[in-house]
């Protein structure tokens, strides 16, 4: 694609390039810093025309009302709740597709293609069963049903697979002359080499869990253990008016710390989604 | 290594599947604790939603075996809701995915020719939308989309042209919706498309400029076939989507998905019929009838679409 634009050259082309990529850039640019710019607002400058960027009359009055409210908690249980399934979800893929990979045994053809072909099955047909046996199992109003069921996840155990599978046999024959246990090699040879997967895969249920609101919103019910997106949506203003400007400081703590996470770790995000579309 | 002599099989054949078996036990002990929870909440449920179907339950109390009156019911009077649903989905699909797609693509070509620097500063702020949570994006849009106010209209405003009514009218609110869609997702649609590029050998686009293809025509004659595949996946994708959008029509209308009903997904809607309206049973038929579209949807995509090489 190199040489086809590399024949554009002319400064008119450049133009229409960087026309292009400009006006969408700062489209997606413009619901961060609205968010931002509104979260200090006070209220009756928030639909004002021509629009303020900047107030001045910046106040954090919209960050200590839902600090009052209870944000922080709900950060925190977003962020444990987001944490524990990365941890617990790569841990059993990256077993599971140690052993889908590395090892011939009888059914693994067969057993492989029926976790995929599940993958076809869209969440609203296994919704109410879930619920149903949250209930059952008293797991109703914790963190559990965030955690474990989505942890066998078939995307996660697909690429973790075709990752493995990339390994020197090589290599593992080495460590089980030298007397490692089976567990070992998965856990002392595996594992390591994984890191970069691990940490693509990781990432995208990190972000997966943290902007979940399906989820909680089936199974939390008290207040105090909802996550950021239900802590939004549940969330009145001050009694008499919207709480357009508190809800904006909701949006910006959900959203400050995955886009951080994001900057660092660019690569690695963009890693992972590719690896899932090329192979898909 | 323990011989399968013990386990007393008959012929040969057995006694060597067995051998096989506990040869690679390991294999089995990795598997399992990710299989025995795929089978508890992955496929187990998928059985249960079956039976449920078939059945009238409010969530507590006695389940009511009423057959096949579920689905009686939903492609009689009472599937108006959920049929609906199905007709914004594909609604939604034509008007959000074509051009996304394309832009996507475009992005991607752009990007990748190296002709414009701040490469990554670009793609970074492309995808950045993409990591964020819907809800919150979905509360910012409908700041902005505000009809007396909000940056959109005021911006309108101020160029001279009359606001537009972007949540109140049922098509609007759909192109509402469809912005939102666009601003989380064509960054990721377009690294796929990245990668995919990067699979394009050089030499065959080359080879058409030599012989005197205009980058326009190389464009949509060699590339685009090339990137097929990619683009099936981000179709597919896109097509489970736009029935499966929840956290953004929630937050962008409210929880009301309207007006009138306008942004209903199918998935919002099985949501409502469980959840609101408490009707189990019907809610896991309208999850089947719309698990059956949607295979066939995908199976068409691909006959149609990934053929070819």
């Amino acid at each position: 694609m190199t040489i086809l634009l590399r024949r554009a050259r002319s400064l008119g082309i450049k133009a229409i390039l960087y026309g292009l990529l400009t006006p969408i850039a700062i489209f997606m640019m413009l619901p961060f810093i609205w968010m931002l710019s509104t979260s200090f607002k006070p209220q009756e400058e928030i639909f004002v025309s021509p629009p303020i960027l900047i107030s001045h009359k910046m106040s954090l009055d919209g960050y200590r009302y839902i600090i009052d409210l209870g944000v922080l908690r709900s950060l925190w249980n977003t962020f444990f709740v987001a944490l524990s399934f990365t941890i617990v979800s790569l841990f059993f893929c990256a077993l599971g597709g140690y052993g889908f990979a590395k090892y011939r045994f009888p059914g693994r053809n067969s057993l492989f293609a029926f976790l995929l072909a599940t993958m076809v099955i869209p969440f609203a047909v296994t919704m109410v069963p879930l619920y149903v046996i949250v209930q059952k199992v008293g797991w109703m109003n914790t963190f559990l049903p965030l955690i474990v069921p989505g942890a066998a996840n078939a995307f996660g155990i697909f690429f973790m697979r075709q990752y493995i599978s990339t390994i020197s046999d090589e290599l593992l024959d080495a460590a089980r002359i030298d007397g490692c246990s089976e567990f070992g090699i998965f856990w002392r040879c595996i594992l390591p080499i994984c890191v970069p997967g691990l940490t693509s895969l990781g990432l995208i249920f990190f972000m997966g869990a943290w902007n979940n609101y399906l989820g909680p919103l089936i199974y939390l019910k008290s207040p105090e253990k909802f996550t950021l997106p239900l802590f939004m949506m549940q969330m009145q203003g001050p009694p008499g008016f919207s709480a357009y400007r508190e809800w904006m400081g909701v949006a910006v703590v959900s959203v400050l710390p995955l886009l951080i996470i994001f900057l660092i770790f660019q690569r690695r995000f963009a890693e992972g989604i590719t690896a899932g579309a090329l192979r898909g | 290594m323990t011989r399968g002599a013990e386990a007393g099989a008959a012929t040969k054949k057995r006694r060597g599947l067995w051998r096989e078996i506990v040869k690679n036990r390991w294999a089995y002990v990795f598997i399992s604790p990710f299989y025995i929870l795929f089978l508890v909440f992955g496929f187990f449920p998928v059985l249960f939603s079956v039976y449920l179907s078939f059945h009238a339950w409010k969530g507590l109390g006695p389940m009511e075996f009423v057959g096949l009156k579920n689905y009686a019911y939903l492609f009689g009077i009472g599937g108006k809701a959920f049929w609906q649903s199905i007709q914004n989905g594909i609604i939604l699909f034509f008007m959000y995915v074509p051009i996304m797609t394309f832009v996507a693509i475009v992005l991607a070509v752009i990007l990748n020719s190296k002709l414009v620097h701040f490469f990554q500063g670009y793609r970074t702020m492309i995808f950045a939308p993409y990591v964020t949570s819907m809800v919150a994006a979905g509360f910012t849009f409908h700041l902005l989309l505000e009809n007396k106010g909000g940056l959109f209209n005021v911006a309108l405003n101020m160029l001279g042209l009359p606001g537009i009514p972007w949540l109140e009218n049922v098509w609007w609110a759909r192109v509402s919706l469809c912005l939102l869609i666009v601003w989380g997702w064509l960054g990721y649609n377009m690294v796929i498309m990245l990668a995919g590029l990067q699979t394009i050998p050089r030499e065959l686009t080359e080879a058409a400029l030599i012989d005197g293809a205009s980058p326009v025509r190389a464009f949509f004659y060699i590339t685009i076939p090339l990137l097929r595949p990619v683009i099936l996946f981000s179709v597919i994708l896109s097509t489970m989507g736009s029935f499966g959008l929840f956290n953004e029509v929630m937050a962008l209308t409210n929880g009301t998905a309207g007006p009138m009903r306008a942004t209903l997904t199918t998935l919002v809607q099985i949501y409502f019929e469980a959840f609101h309206n408490f009707q189990f049973g019907r809610a896991s038929a309208q999850a089947y009838v719309y698990f059956a579209l949607i295979f066939v949807l995908t199976f068409l995509q691909f006959r149609y679409f990934g053929r070819e090489e």
